[in-house]
């Protein structure tokens, strides 16, 4: 086969590989609220439905504990489920389900179960929705035993990514950052290497890096273009994979500067960024040559007024603060 | 111990004028003092009587120690602290733990580089991999060229070694901390030496005027109406100063450099800038200055002229915030009005700290100060 490239949303990429995993694999399907008629309520599944039909592509009621609990038991009856919560905040009411049940079946029937099951989920704000259904929450699951994270940030990730979850025998939740669907970008229609094994190097940079995930990512790469045009080079690394975090490459990139901010989306007390910090601690303490920074939302409930929610988030010039204020008054 | 000057970090107390009991006033000269440059007469500010002399002829103290008390005239039973407001006394080793970050501490041990002796360029001061590697690299140059054996210096030899480290601390910092600008021009000086052509005419000798102290009052004046260039960067921030206290850069015999000031010199007339100059350097060629001349001035200029060379881009001396060369006068093509003639021209130079000001401002300073130079008549106004 000819690799060549195309140009794509983040949305349309997530459908395509929808599309391809339902036509490759007649053990997957797509379940969740509105994924049907209404085309999903972030238009993902939009044409799916009138392709693949409704025995493929079902429709819930609203409740999460119900239809998540239905996936694990379709899961371990041997189907491949791609279920869809329809953001991270409405995950809590299946929490039970995915942490008691997904998390722990294969543990606690000694192997004989497992639960090869895939849920989707937006994450995030900068849509206006307010706070309950705006919030960054992947740092509470990425707590669990059992569970894997994946949280695409580029166009080919959200391509590329869902083929290997599905082939994982264990439980993989995905995290859509709401803000990242109508980013475009060009990939490849038969991509290198289709891993979900850990972090990438976004920008290579001598002087500090700035770890992201999710819909931080991009935000990362302005920040460091913005301290690039100051005299700063900033390596941005994509953490991909939020557990098991992908510690070797974290280390590696602080080894070679020194520096570390984190940039994440969630609040910090007790967030995702707060473990990636500790690691840094515990691997790179001997490297470090400033205490390692955090950018992350303001710990207040998502505004809903649009120049609140903005002040809230972490944005660009935060992070050119934060890298500013580690590397100090004489410059690197 | 007074800092008498950026670089100085520590001082030698050779002689003491006042003894336990002596009643002193602001301004009298209390003890003497050897920096690694040069021996400082110091003064005290504030009225008193001399309690107690706390540091000994010969001993050689941190800057900021404490050395003598002073019982002031206001308030009896209050001490004061004398000669300057240091900070408290500290017994024994350094009170305070240098703030030095977990790889800059490895490199550090690596390299052999003493971490005391460095000066932290990172958040809150604290010490970098970048400020070890900065030294070690010269540790290791200098290893490099005269590996084990040293022979016993003599006094002079120790001091010229110690006041050249100290330029070079400074000067390495300067380069790295301050983003330099330089900008130059050239000046037709006609103008200004048949002024002080006719002025020198009715003088006898020993008043005689030079073109150098027409070029500190021009420059005084300039550094008067130019805010951004004359003062202090400190804590990260841009203080502007007041008065004009001239550094100006005197080279010494035998190597090195000192930049005493010229106080208020924006308003001192040309006659006493001369003699203010005379004085000054002849001083500091033996040695002995006034501590309040070491007290940061607030913009330097340095004259290579004497020595030949037309242009000197200076390098400024922390923390002040620029620094104005001169090269030599001389007689050179120079097209005026159409025509090509001789005039005696200077190239003058202006080094900028471009956290501070930018080239447009640092432009209109240097054409201000052409104007004074060209017309000192008006100057003189």
């Amino acid at each position: 086969m000819r690799s060549t490239a195309t140009t794509i949303t983040y949305r349309d990429a997530i459908r395509e590989s929808i599309r391809e995993a339902m036509l490759a694999d007649e053990r997957v399907f797509l379940m969740g609220e509105d994924v049907g008629a209404y085309g999903g309520c972030f238009g993902v599944s939009r044409g799916v439905f009138e392709e693949l039909g409704p025995e493929r592509i079902r429709d819930t009621p609203m409740s999460e504990s119900a239809f998540v609990g239905a996936g694990i038991g379709a899961a371990m009856a041997g189907a491949r489920p791609i279920v869809e919560v329809m953001t991270v905040n409405f995950c809590l009411l299946a929490l039970d389900q995915i942490m008691n049940n997904a998390a722990t079946l294969s543990h606690m029937s000694g192997g004989q179960f497992c639960v090869p099951l895939v849920i989707r989920m937006a994450t995030g704000a900068g849509r206006q929705v307010a706070a309950q259904h705006s919030h960054s929450l992947e740092g509470w699951l990425a707590h669990i035993p059992g569970l894997k994270l994946l949280a695409p940030a580029t166009v080919q990730d959200a391509r590329y990514m869902l083929a290997p979850a599905l082939a994982d025998p264990n439980p993989v939740l995905i995290f859509e950052h709401a803000s990242l669907y109508n980013a475009e970008d060009q990939i490849p229609t038969t991509p290198a290497t289709l891993d979900i094994g850990g972090a990438a190097l976004r920008r290579t940079g001598a002087d500090l890096t700035l770890i992201a995930y999710g819909g931080t990512v991009p935000t990362a790469l302005v920040a460091a273009e913005q301290l690039s045009s100051e005299g700063v080079e900033a390596e941005v690394l994509d953490l991909r994979v939020l557990r098991p975090l992908d510690e070797h490459t974290i280390l590696e990139s602080v080894a070679r500067t020194h520096r570390a901010v984190i940039v994440d989306e969630a609040w910090r007390s007790g967030s995702l960024a707060a473990e990636v910090s500790a690691r840094i601690m515990e691997g790179a303490f001997y490297e470090l040559d400033a205490p390692v920074a955090r950018v992350g939302s303001a710990e207040v409930p998502i505004p809903y007024a649009g120049h609140l929610e903005q002040a809230a988030l972490p944005q660009a010039q935060d992070i050119v603060a934060a890298a500013n204020e580690m590397i100090g008054a004489a410059g690197v | 111990m007074p800092s008498l000057g950026a670089d100085m970090e520590s001082g030698t107390l050779l002689e003491w004028r006042v003894k336990p009991g002596d009643v002193v006033k602001r301004g009298d000269i209390v003890a003497v003092v050897d920096t690694s440059k040069a021996e400082i007469e110091v003064e005290i500010f504030q009225d008193g009587t001399v309690e107690q002399l706390l540091v000994a002829e010969g001993t050689r103290v941190p800057v900021g120690t404490v050395l003598a008390t002073l019982q002031t005239t206001s308030d009896e039973s209050e001490r004061a602290q004398a000669p300057s407001a240091p900070p408290p006394p500290t017994e024994g080793p350094s009170a305070e733990r240098p703030r030095v970050s977990p790889v800059a501490r490895r490199a550090a041990e690596r390299l052999g580089v003493d971490i005391t002796s460095l000066h932290g360029s990172g958040p809150n001061g604290a010490i970098t991999l970048a400020d070890v590697q900065g030294t070690a690299g010269s540790t290791q140059a200098a290893r490099a060229v005269k590996p084990d054996e040293a022979p016993a210096p003599s006094v002079a030899a120790d001091r010229q070694a110690a006041m050249r480290q100290a330029i070079g601390a400074l000067m390495a910092r300067s380069k790295k901390e301050i983003p330099h600008y330089y900008l130059q021009s050239t000046i037709d000086l006609s103008g200004a030496l048949e002024w002080l052509g006719k002025a020198n005419e009715t003088r006898p000798m020993s008043e005689r005027l030079l073109p150098a102290a027409l070029l500190l009052s021009a420059t005084a004046k300039a550094a008067k109406e130019a805010p951004a260039m004359n003062g202090f960067w400190r804590s990260d921030a841009f203080q502007p100063a007041e008065h004009v206290h001239l550094g100006v850069a005197v080279s010494l015999r035998g190597g090195g450099l000192v930049a005493p000031a010229i106080r208020d010199a924006d308003r001192k007339s040309v006659d006493e800038l001369m003699a203010s100059l005379n004085d000054l350097v002849r001083r500091a060629r033996v040695g002995v200055l006034r501590s309040s001349e070491m007290f940061d001035p607030t913009i330097t200029v340095t004259n290579l002229g004497d020595l030949g060379a037309e242009v000197v881009h200076g390098v400024i001396y922390p923390p002040q915030v620029a620094l104005v060369g001169f090269g030599a006068v001389g007689e050179r093509p120079w097209a005026h009005s159409g025509m090509l003639g001789v005039r005696p021209l200077v190239t003058v130079t202006l080094a900028g700290d471009h956290r501070v000001s930018d080239g447009a401002e640092g432009s209109r300073v240097l054409a201000l100060g052409g104007r004074y130079r060209q017309r000192p008549e008006e100057r003189e106004k």
